[in-house]
């Protein structure tokens, strides 16, 4: 779906109709590639170091989709139950890399190995902007549960927790108490100002996270033919690029459960205008589900429009520039960020 | 064997890249060779590239030509005047149409002729000349943005492109390889209503040229990648021969259709855009592209003109004859003479030896503006990073099949 999606956004954007051909509007297009993906022989050079070369697409598409295990995806459904969600998946997303290493290492081609290194140096100084962000919530929300960061962002807070207050900005002084209004005034994004910069930190660092543009050396087409893919072909390649794919989806229901309220509304309480109860329903009956998986697959599906619109409209960074922004820009604001978010904890409560 | 993939895999074959300047013997440590092309997305072509590497930073580039050679100096030597023609076409095939006109005008200087040519094919040879101009640029200016990885920018490029294509293959027939312009004439005079369709889409094009500007050529990104990048001094542009966009970019304003004035360019009114430095240095990658997308502007205002002329004192006329001039035999007197004119590319030149006796050049040697502007790729792209060679090579825009010949 995603793969249908990324093609016709890129056509529109560039003048063009995209998949026409195969099914209504080219629907099936994705179907009979992945059919003939399938069928395509499984080229492995004689030069491979053949147990790595084979397993590293198993490694890159298991650690990408298990990531998803621990998604709550509405107030009352989430696959698996964790205390530790956040930390499992930051675990996860970097177990990646491993695979990454190994493809490039294990087709022993040149192209290969510099993808790979590119892809390894980029990802682990990512990843150090995401976990400080991923910290900043934390201490916003005092809990490393993904289900209950969510809760905290909504109208369902108080019922679930004795004495829950929200404020605009988390400040008291304020006046504007926002626990029973809802809406995208309770996203982490605006119960404390320093979250604001925060999702944009967390965006581009995932945009370079999940290896799409402008950040996508690693694969850098014109440069490295397809980074650490190159040698790939077929079922294997096939499973690379799922995981690409499956990764966007996931850093973007991340960012939309850490920063954008989860599987919340985004209409607020106005007076007799009760929008936040209306859209959301009761945990555990029939209406919650539906509401909750529509907000957060729509608010994520709304993230990857723009990854692919970003990808679509910005060349590629160098590796020195990508290095630079990351090291010399992200990390320190993410620092910052992190110490004021503790102060502003502190004057929260 | 029938089911089976018959092919014999030999362990030579891992060495089999000959020819080769550099062996593993000759390496320091550290350092690899990285074989780039012929097939790679972004050599535009079948360059291949012997690129000596210490880690990611480069130490050597070796560019290894020859595998689009079709011997076209050869065939001229075997083919009457106006039968190389074709053969001319196939040199650079993003611009033809400005090859054509360069070898045409040698000819007819040969035979004398160059002063009967009537002004309305003069003014429709300029014309074609500079759309096909703007065809080469936008494709050089639409494959840089997407070496760089902005793929947008390509296929807007391509889109306007494809216009100007069928533009002149209303003209010709053809849309790459027209054999339009002949000795002494043109192959047809411009379809009824073609002066209107073309200024309409001038008009359309402006605004998009403008777009493409914005989108990429003004993106800060863009802006990173290419400033300061392969820098390409005056003195050292001079010393390789370099021509066209290459040389003006590095600041000095050469232009072949200024300098000579040649067919009715003296005539036409229209600037030499030259880089400035103004993102990082004079004669980076940026002025380059930055010259290119000047000289789009420039190729309009003259487009513009050559209409509003052909519509203007060299009307279309009933009895007017665009093959009147054509010789029915091309024998020059015995004589050599070099003749060039300004490609999108750069300076392309024709040497002709014509012996006096024959229906056939003696020798005909071309003078490809890329060939001579790969030379610097060594210079340009030494010390830089993998990606900043892949920066330079689209900013030379070479075409392979002017390399090659």
């Amino acid at each position: 779906m995603a793969i249908y999606a990324e093609r016709k956004v890129s056509a529109f954007i560039q003048d063009r109709y995209g998949p026409m051909e195969v099914g209504p509007y080219g629907l099936l297009q994705t179907v009979a590639d992945l059919l003939k993906l399938i069928q395509k022989e499984d080229i492995v050079p004689q030069k491979a170091d053949k147990p790595l070369y084979k397993l590293a697409p198993i490694i890159i598409f298991t650690a990408v989709f298990a990531g998803f295990a621990v998604l709550p995806v509405t107030s009352g459904f989430m696959g698996s139950t964790t205390e530790v969600g956040v930390f499992y998946l930051l675990a996860i997303v970097s177990l990646d890399v491993v695979g990454i290493l190994m493809a490039g290492w294990g087709s022993n081609s040149k192209y290969a190995l510099l993808g790979a290194m590119r892809s390894v140096a980029q990802i682990i100084s990512y990843e150090i902007p995401i976990a400080l962000m991923v910290v900043c919530i934390t201490l916003i929300s005092q809990t490393l549960n993904l289900q209950e960061i969510i809760f905290q962002q909504g109208i369902l807070w108080s019922e679930t927790e004795e004495g829950a207050q929200n404020y605009l900005f988390g400040i008291k002084a304020l006046g504007i108490e926002t626990t029973t209004i809802g809406g995208f005034l309770t996203w982490n994004i605006l119960r404390s100002p320093t979250m604001l910069v925060g999702f944009l930190i967390f965006f581009v660092a995932s945009l370079a996270e999940s290896n799409r543009a402008p950040f996508d050396i690693p694969e850098a087409e014109s440069e490295l033919v397809g980074g650490f893919h190159t040698e790939y072909s077929g079922f294997r390649w096939s499973m690379v690029m799922l995981a690409e794919y499956g990764m966007m989806l996931l850093v973007s229901f991340l960012g939309a459960i850490l920063f954008l309220g989860g599987w919340n509304s985004f209409f607020p309480n106005i007076g007799p205008l009760k929008l936040a109860d209306w859209t959301t329903g009761v945990p555990g009956t029939l209406a919650g589900h539906l509401w909750g998986a529509f907000w957060l697959i729509g608010k994520a599906l709304i993230l990857v429009l723009i990854q692919m619109w970003v990808r679509w409209t910005f060349p590629r960074l160098r590796l020195d520039q990508l290095m630079q922004l990351s090291w010399k820009f992200l990390t320190p604001t993410a620092i910052i960020l992190v110490l004021l978010s503790a102060i502003w904890r502190l004057l929260m409560i | 064997m029938a089911n089976q993939i018959q092919y014999i895999f030999d362990n030579e074959n891992l060495n089999r890249s000959e020819p080769a300047k550099f062996s593993s013997d000759d390496l320091q440590r550290d350092e690899m060779i990285i074989n780039i092309g012929p097939q790679h997305p972004s050599t535009h072509g079948v360059l291949r590239l012997e690129v000596v590497t210490k880690g990611e930073q480069i130490v050597e580039v070796v560019p290894h030509l020859g595998y689009l050679h079709r011997c076209f100096e050869k065939h001229a030597e075997n083919l009457p005047y106006n039968q190389v023609l074709p053969f001319v076409d196939r040199m650079d095939y993003l611009a033809a149409m400005n090859s054509e006109h360069a070898y045409v005008m040698g000819v007819e200087r040969m035979l004398g002729i160059e002063n009967d040519i009537p002004a309305r094919v003069e003014y429709i040879r300029v014309l074609v000349a500079e759309l096909n101009r703007l065809a080469s640029h936008f494709l050089a200016l639409g494959s840089y943005g997407m070496d760089l990885g902005a793929v947008t920018g390509f296929f807007w490029m391509m889109r306007d492109r494809e216009h100007i294509l069928r533009l002149l293959e209303w003209v010709s027939g053809a849309r790459m390889l027209y054999n339009y312009i002949w000795v002494g004439g043109l192959f047809y005079d411009l379809p009824v209503g073609f002066e209107e369709r073309c200024m309409e889409f001038v008009q359309y094009l402006k605004p998009k040229i403008k777009e493409l500007e914005e989108l990429v050529i003004q993106n800060q990104i863009f802006i990173q990648r290419t400033a300061k990048v392969g820098v390409l001094s005056a003195d050292l542009a001079i010393n390789y021969g370099i021509t066209g966009p290459m040389l003006r970019g590095s600041g000095l304003a050469y232009d072949l259709r200024k300098v000579d004035g040649y067919s009715v360019y003296s005539e036409l009114e229209f600037d030499v855009p030259v880089g400035k430095g103004e993102m990082g240095e004079l004669g980076d990658c940026w002025d380059r592209t930055w010259v290119r997308v000047k000289e789009c502007y420039e190729s309009i205002k003259i487009i513009e003109q050559c209409l509003n002329r052909l519509k203007g004192e060299h009307q279309r006329t009933k009895s007017f004859d665009p093959r009147a001039a054509v010789p029915k035999k091309i024998r020059p007197k015995a004589q050599d003479l070099y003749i060039r004119a300004e490609n999108p590319k750069g300076e392309t030149g024709f040497y002709f030896r014509a012996d006096g006796k024959s229906d056939v050049p003696f020798r005909c040697k071309a003078r490809g503006a890329s060939f001579v502007n790969l030379s610097i790729i060594n210079e340009l792209s030494k010390g830089g990073l993998i990606a900043d060679l892949i920066a330079v090579i689209g900013s030379i825009d070479i075409v392979l099949g002017e390399v090659d010949r």
